[in-house]
């Protein structure tokens, strides 16, 4: 195919927001050399981040689409909104973690670093239109955030977790890798839109090539947003890993997945629209399903969220599956709202660890309204929107998704999805039971900083605002519309 | 549009009256002291009270129209609005949620001791949903109301109430949540059907155009939410429970307001939008009223708790407002509206007096109690009304409401209403031979004034909690035109809409596709 094959340099304007985040990273692994205190390291990380999303709004604001280095790196409305998602989880995930990483005697500056390092990633992830920049976004991604599964050293949990999350990854890997190349095979480009236009040419039916190489990328795909039957990794690594951490990587890499699942089913596959949602379909419904089930029986607090964020990404599934630029919207949607509640949810978890005191399990949790009102009020907030009751952000979100679900015809769906979300709430709904329904057994003492009271505000007037006033977060995610 | 009025008054009465207790409720954040707390929700609920009022007087009862109407676009994108206003239906719900939720901080002065501020925070929230409920004219808006009414309620009744608390909450919220999601479904449904609109009275016109097989699934979606309300038979189970374990200002909300919320669900919703379905599912509606009093009625002779008795009676005798309403003519239709207000009234007030006697005895068991005709003669004199409205006792609220009802009733179906009938003798039974049990016969040795614990007759307090209600059980028992005035044009215009043949040929399509079902 003959395209511009020059690269000019004014083609990396474009990426100056990604090389800003990993310009601050390395920054920030020189300051640690010489800076004691991490409140600074974590400040300029913060900061740098604020750069970069000033970089994404004042160069490109949110408007027309441009590419880049060939067509292989694009700039759009769609992977615009995705970056604000990666900037505000970058902000609260720092706020959330500072006095945590302290606690867990885990506070080295490579930990902001690799936080850099894999937002990059994401964001790379988000910009790619070719099939080789999407790989190098992800391995990037994916290699920081192994590192950061297993950044408390000394605990096996740790180990483990950044272990499995590693081979597990790397096997994705290895299926992307595989769908990549069949589907190169198959249409001589890597170029989303060129294979778009190759596939058009071909007839699919008499291409099993072209199947086999949708499936083995929406496999490695489904891996990194914890679908099931690819979700085995998600407990374990979301359990062992530091919280903060885990609070991170249940809304960025599932982010990213989800960003490069509609870009490439969108752009390069929106031909074979009917096939892949016929695979998303079933693998949707036994997301939900296990996700909603299993929560059900866990009593570690981080395990529940993992089977929860498992279940909430069977909803956001829906989205994709209905095939229409207007319920990809819906999907990034509730993953703005999902990033606000989430973070919100760990950092209370967050705050019940302190000095030799765990406070994963729902036991602990017991009476909590008594000792700490405010604390207990905002769970309970986080908790309602997770479960989708309205007035909160998390039941706007559903609600999107499932009018874009109905209006493209899956009723059916709807109603899978609505059953399944009634069967959720218990879980949530026992968390509350926890905090204000059951006497204390124990002393509970919450770990405070000005970080997290930022990050606990901004996170639950968030969640409130968001579901009051939707309006406001509809309008921006309007500008995300893909093409 | 011409089925509107917009605000008469010239201020934004209705929102004023929703959104106050939320104001209320802010405003308790930063109040710690447990008797300004209660001072506060009181101050509050009364002024909501005298907000509220204006609606009643400068209410125009000559027409159906849309009163005090509010508009403003809310997200533009979806075409959904803030759009509130009252009808003849909903104006006397206002007026009860608002009675109520004062008497509701009265009687919970002393009863609730822990956790005040979130006790009285829960009140008001739970007031502004109620309140938000019945004035919402967007069907969404009403879906956000509606769900986040559950909200403070599975605190009530998890924090403050009895024993057995925690199962009876979680059952509460999950049969009803699985109830009002189907009907999520429903209305996303509706709203593409529509033409993307939610605006509920604009649907209510558009009925014509909705083909029998999507009414039909509608109806069962909405069903589902509303059934669960009211609660109908057989998905009544959670009501008991809840009431048992709720305190006593959740069970009177539970009993007055919350359950009345289904039925108001089928007049705003079910009637005028799917007046085809709704007449198709008449007679199995009928049927399952019929069962739900007899049953309920039944049911009650084998209680041995107080409490649990009358929540029974509840289930018994909203079989009688479902029975009414579709029965689908005005007066089983007034009746039926008129007999939701009294059970509010009549059912509020005994758990009011329930409430109050338990404070005394700290039993709520049948048989613990016993000759307490003698010992607290003023609250047996007032618990014997109630028993006679709650019977139906000509000259009380309970008799014009079950009148209207079975004249309705009768006119539709006369061999279900011959069944609906021996429900009263039944409800008549139970009533009777509980307030035998708890006020005559011999007394328990426990609560005799010379006793361990001697039981106070009612004090002041208690006494202004229940007098609001009992002046209505006679108002209305005797002159019921005050309040069947205000809803009779709304009701005509409902009657009349239903009749009005929607989609020509749609009882064709009715037989077909219940030919396909089966």
């Amino acid at each position: 195919m003959e395209m511009e094959t020059t690269i000019s340099l004014l083609d990396m304007r474009l990426l100056v927001p990604e090389l800003t985040l990993i310009c601050v990273g390395l920054i920030l692994m020189l300051l640690d050399l010489v800076v004691r205190k991490k409140e600074l390291i974590a400040a300029v990380g913060i900061a740098g981040t604020i750069v970069a999303l000033y970089g994404t709004y004042k160069l490109f604001g949110f408007y027309g689409p441009q590419t880049a280095f060939a067509g292989m790196f694009v700039v759009d409305g769609y992977s615009n909104f995705f970056k604000l998602i990666f900037y505000l989880n970058i902000i609260l995930t720092i706020c959330i973690s500072l006095k945590y990483m302290a606690i867990e005697k885990a506070s080295h500056g490579e930990y902001y670093a690799l936080i850099m390092f894999s937002t990059a990633g994401m964001m790379i992830m988000a910009s790619a239109a070719d099939l080789i920049i999407l790989y190098l976004g992800l391995e990037l991604m994916a290699l920081s955030t192994y590192i950061l599964a297993g950044f408390m050293r000394k605990q096996p949990r740790s180990n483990e977790a950044a272990i499995k999350y590693f081979f597990l990854g790397a096997f994705s890997s290895a299926f992307l890798l595989y769908g990549i190349s069949l589907t190169y095979g198959l249409t001589g480009t890597t170029n989303l839109k060129g294979i778009a236009e190759a596939l058009g040419a071909l007839s699919i039916m008499d291409n099993p090539i072209a199947y086999l190489g949708l499936i083995f990328i929406i496999v490695a795909f489904g891996f990194k947003i914890a679908l099931v039957p690819f979700h085995m990794w998600a407990p374990d690594v979301y359990e062992g890993s530091p919280t903060s951490i885990t609070a991170f990587m249940s809304v960025g890499p599932k982010a990213a997945g989800f960003a490069v699942l509609g870009r490439v089913l969108f752009d390069a596959f929106a031909g074979m629209q009917v096939q892949w949602s016929a695979i998303l379909i079933p693998i949707a419904v036994i997301t939900m399903a296990t996700g909603s089930l299993i929560a059900l029986a866990q009593t570690n607090i981080k395990r529940m969220l993992a089977y929860s964020s498992i279940a909430h990404a069977g909803y956001m599934l829906l989205g994709i599956i209905t095939g229409t630029h207007d319920g990809l919207t819906s999907t990034i949607n509730y993953l703005m709202i999902y990033l606000f509640m989430n973070i919100g949810a760990f950092a209370i978890v967050i705050m019940l660890r302190s000095e030799g005191f765990q406070g994963e399990n729902l036991e602990d949790y017991m009476g909590l309204s008594k000792s700490h009102p405010l604390a207990s009020a905002l769970m309970l907030i986080f908790m309602f929107s997770l479960a989708g009751i309205p007035p909160t952000a998390g039941f706007v979100g559903k609600f999107y998704i499932f009018l874009e679900a109905i209006n493209a015809g899956y009723v059916y769906l709807a109603i899978i999805a609505v059953v399944f979300s009634a069967i959720s709430a218990f879980f949530y709904l026992r968390v509350v039971m926890y905090m204000y329904m059951k006497d204390p057994v124990k002393e509970v003492t919450l770990t405070n900083s000005p970080s997290m009271s930022v990050a606990l505000a901004v996170t639950a007037m968030m969640v409130l605002i968001c579901g009051i006033f939707p309006s406001i977060l509809l309008n921006l995610v309007k500008l995300s519309i893909l093409g | 549009m011409e089925d509107i009025i917009y605000n008469q008054l010239g201020y934004s009465i209705l929102s004023w009256t929703v959104f106050l207790p939320v104001l209320g409720a802010l405003l308790l954040l930063f109040i710690s002291n447990a008797g300004a707390v209660r001072w506060t929700t009181l101050a509050f609920t009364v002024a909501n009270f005298f907000v509220a009022f204006p609606l009643l007087q400068h209410f125009d009862k000559t027409t159906h129209k849309m009163q005090f109407v509010e508009k403003v676009p809310w997200i533009p994108s979806w075409g959904i609005n803030y759009f509130v206003g009252i009808d003849g239906i909903s104006i006397l719900f206002i007026f009860l949620t608002t009675i109520l939720s004062v008497l509701c901080v009265l009687v919970s002065w002393k009863s609730i001791a822990s956790k005040v501020k979130e006790f009285h925070i829960a009140i008001l929230i739970l007031e502004a949903a109620m309140l938000g409920v019945f004035a919402s004219l967007d069907f969404f808006l009403f879906y956000i109301f509606w769900e986040a009414m559950l909200i403070p309620m599975f605190l009530i009744i998890g924090v403050w109430g009895g024993q057995n608390r925690l199962y009876a909450t979680i059952k509460f919220f999950l049969y009803t949540l699985v109830g009002s999601v189907l009907m999520l479904v429903g209305i996303v449904v509706l709203y593409f059907a529509g033409g993307n609109t939610l605006d509920i009275l604009a649907l209510s016109n558009m009925h014509a155009q909705f083909p029998f097989q999507l009414q039909f699934w509608l109806f069962l979606a909405f069903f589902a939410a509303f059934a669960v309300k009211v609660p109908m038979f057989p998905v009544h189970t959670w009501l008991p429970d809840a009431h048992t374990e709720a305190p006593t200002a959740g069970s009177v909300i539970l009993a007055g307001v919350l359950i009345k919320m289904g039925a108001y669900g089928f007049l705003r919703f079910s009637m005028p939008m799917l007046p085809d379905a709704t007449k198709f599912f008449m007679g199995p509606i009928m049927v399952l009223s019929v069962i739900a009093i007899i049953y309920g009625a039944l049911v009650c002779f084998a209680q041995k708790d107080f409490k649990r008795l009358i929540a029974y009676s509840s289930v018994s005798h909203m079989g009688y407002v479902t029975l009414g309403l579709f029965a689908l003519n005005t007066q089983g239709v007034e009746g039926g509206i008129l007999q939701m207000l009294n059970h509010g009234i009549i059912t509020g007030a005994m758990f009011l007096m329930i409430g109050i006697i338990y404070e005394r005895t700290h039993t709520r068991v049948i048989a613990d109690y016993g000759g307490f005709a003698g010992l607290v003669p003023w609250f047996a004199g007032l618990f014997m009304i109630l028993t006679f409205a709650s019977v139906g006792l000509p000259a009380t609220n309970g008799f014009i409401g079950e009148f209207l009802i079975m004249f309705g009733a009768f006119k539709a179906n006369k061999i279900l209403g011959v069944f609906a009938a021996t429900g009263i003798i039944l409800g008549a039974g139970y009533m009777l031979w509980l307030y035998q049990r708890i006020f005559f016969q011999d007394a328990n040795p426990d609560y005799e004034a010379s006793g361990h614990h001697p039981v106070r007759d009612l004090d002041l307090r208690e006494v202004l909690t229940l007098v609001p209600l009992f002046v209505f059980v006679f108002w209305i028992g005797f002159y019921p035109n005050t309040f069947l005035e205000y809803m009779h044009a709304s009701v005509e215009h409902l009657i009349q809409q239903m009749e009005l043949t929607a989609v020509a040929g749609n009882e064709n399509m009715i037989a077909k596709y219940i030919m396909e079902i089966f």
